[in-house]
């Protein structure tokens, strides 16, 4: 029954005493937000806290305001309700797209927009962990990945190390749009871009994203922007429903007459960390968009792609989801 | 209701953190108190420690919906959820969601009528999910139960009698019956 290492357990009721508590606990201290990732991984093994700070009975983190100019998100709001979010839903569709499609609706309602930021890869060997080496879980040891099956694994952004491929799809579309985490830790307050927040694994793989081990992320902030209308989150999946990418796209466009004059692009499912890719962006300045320049910009957004043995198949596949996301978003800009 | 565990320990409450917990909830209705485990998820405290064995144990991982219950009326994993979570909360299992003169749920009845389970292992977690998608307005055409029960897995191919189903159930409920 319980095959979770002991930990000890604190649900503070505001994030000064959050902040405070992750320090007292010292080494090994982690946050548990929704706990969709975290208490999963601890049912395997792979995350062995000694203490766990519990940001559920938060409210100051859970605050949503979409009115104003930027869409400020509280961290520990669920993706359940950001995903139904009436501004979301009408001037970021993209945003509301990679919440509705992520996950089931029972994890959605457990799982926040903050926690899900830092979810951990579903690569199996990983998850798995002996016999079979893994360099994210267990440093040093080798990546099984490489030399296995590699089907569901990064092309972009792989190093010799690891080649795990991000699971999230609320990133991939909030990196798209440029948006912004503020993060507090015992120093105060700081903010970072989305940009900046997730690592690829070069020769540290088990070192995923940017943060201190307590630093707690409050808040996404997302700036104002034109291609937020016109823009979606187009997710191919092995099932139709409830799922990880095998390749996602997020788009936004802003079109002036026939021709783009901005275009967003980020890529899911394909690369270990939530990808941008600005080259094809910049393809389709100026240009309008057509079956052929939506597939340029599809197959430029790989070009720096390094396939494996099975995963192949993602470098077409995702150039295409890139191709039909861009004229699903370009529909958009007209009605 | 104390919304907060308790530390039942004393010396670990110096740092904020307690190594044994107290709860409060209510389940189906009825008071609840125990100590636990931190560790401890709600699924066994429903399983283990309340005998409410209807709430099913199916991958123990979030993958599968068989542990679908209501945490103040929206549907969880219980696999997933911390016990402490729960601390001063209403949950809602497959045990309390018929009448109180044992007659089932409509939605309950609906999966006899519409033939919507075989080996019925999943079935609680259907009910319990099947019941939130009505709930949160998502029932309101085929596609869209097929999209908001898709958490829910079942090995025995039931999902065309279980969208039925929750069509018919949701259908009735609209039509004030």
């Amino acid at each position: 029954m319980l095959t979770t290492r002991p930990f000890t357990y604190a649900a503070p009721t505001t994030i000064a005493d959050a902040v405070a508590l992750i320090d007292t606990g010292g080494p090994g201290t982690k946050f548990l937000a929704g706990g969709t990732t975290l208490y999963d991984l601890m049912k395997l093994g792979v995350e062995t806290p000694a203490a766990v700070v519990d940001l559920g009975r938060i409210p100051e983190l859970a605050i949503v305001d979409t009115t104003g100019d930027q869409l400020v998100i509280g961290a520990g709001a669920r993706m359940c309700d950001v995903a139904e979010d009436p501004v979301l839903l009408h001037d970021y569709p993209a945003l509301a797209e990679s919440l509705s499609l992520a996950a089931s609706q029972q994890l959605r309602t457990m799982a926040t927009v903050g926690g899900n930021l830092l979810q951990r890869t579903r690569c199996a060997y990983f998850r798995a962990g002996a016999p079979f080496a893994c360099n994210k879980r267990d440093p040093g040891s080798g990546c099984a990945a490489r030399e296995g099956i590699d089907r569901v694994h990064a092309v972009l952004g792989v190093s010799d190390s690891c080649i795990a491929t991000y699971a999230g799809d609320w990133a991939v579309a909030l990196l798209a749009f440029d948006a912004l985490v503020d993060v507090v830790g015992p120093g105060g307050e700081r903010t970072l871009p989305v940009a900046d927040l997730h690592r690829e694994p070069g020769d540290t793989p088990q070192i995923e994203h940017t943060l201190a081990p307590n630093e707690l992320i409050v808040r996404i902030r997302v700036p104002p922007t034109d291609t937020g209308r016109a823009s979606t989150y187009l997710k191919i999946r092995d099932r139709e429903s409830y799922a990880f990418a095998l390749a996602s796209a997020a788009v936004g466009l802003a079109v002036d007459g026939d021709v783009v004059r901005n275009a967003r692009i980020a890529l899911g499912g394909v690369a270990t960390r939530p990808w941008r890719a600005r080259a094809a962006e910049e393809s389709l300045i100026d240009a309008p968009v057509t079956a052929d320049t939506a597939r340029r910009a599809g197959r430029i957004a790989f070009a720096d792609a390094r396939p494996g043995r099975h995963n192949g198949y993602k470098i077409e596949l995702g150039a295409r989801t890139v191709a039909n996301a861009l004229l699903i978003a370009a529909q958009r800009s007209v009605r | 209701m104390d919304r907060f565990p308790r530390d039942t320990t004393g010396s670990a409450s110096r740092s904020g953190f307690s190594g044994r917990l107290h709860v409060q909830m209510v389940v189906n209705g009825r008071d609840v108190e125990r100590d636990l485990d931190p560790r401890e998820s709600l699924l066994d405290l429903l399983r283990e420690r309340l005998a409410l064995t209807g709430t099913k144990k199916g991958c123990d991982h979030g993958q599968c919906g068989a542990c679908t219950v209501h945490i103040d009326g929206r549907r969880v994993l219980s696999c997933l959820t911390l016990a402490a979570k729960a601390n001063g909360a209403h949950v809602t299992t497959i045990e309390g969601v018929a009448a109180a003169d044992g007659s089932p749920h409509p939605l309950q009845q609906a999966f006899v009528d519409y033939d919507a389970l075989q080996c019925g292992y999943c079935t609680p977690g259907q009910i319990m999910a099947g019941l939130a998608c009505i709930a949160e307005g998502h029932a309101t055409d085929e596609a869209q139960i097929r999209e908001y029960l898709s958490g829910n897995l079942c090995r025995c191919g039931a999902y065309a009698g279980i969208v039925a189903a929750v069509r018919a159930t949701a259908a009735a409920q609209e039509g004030g019956c």
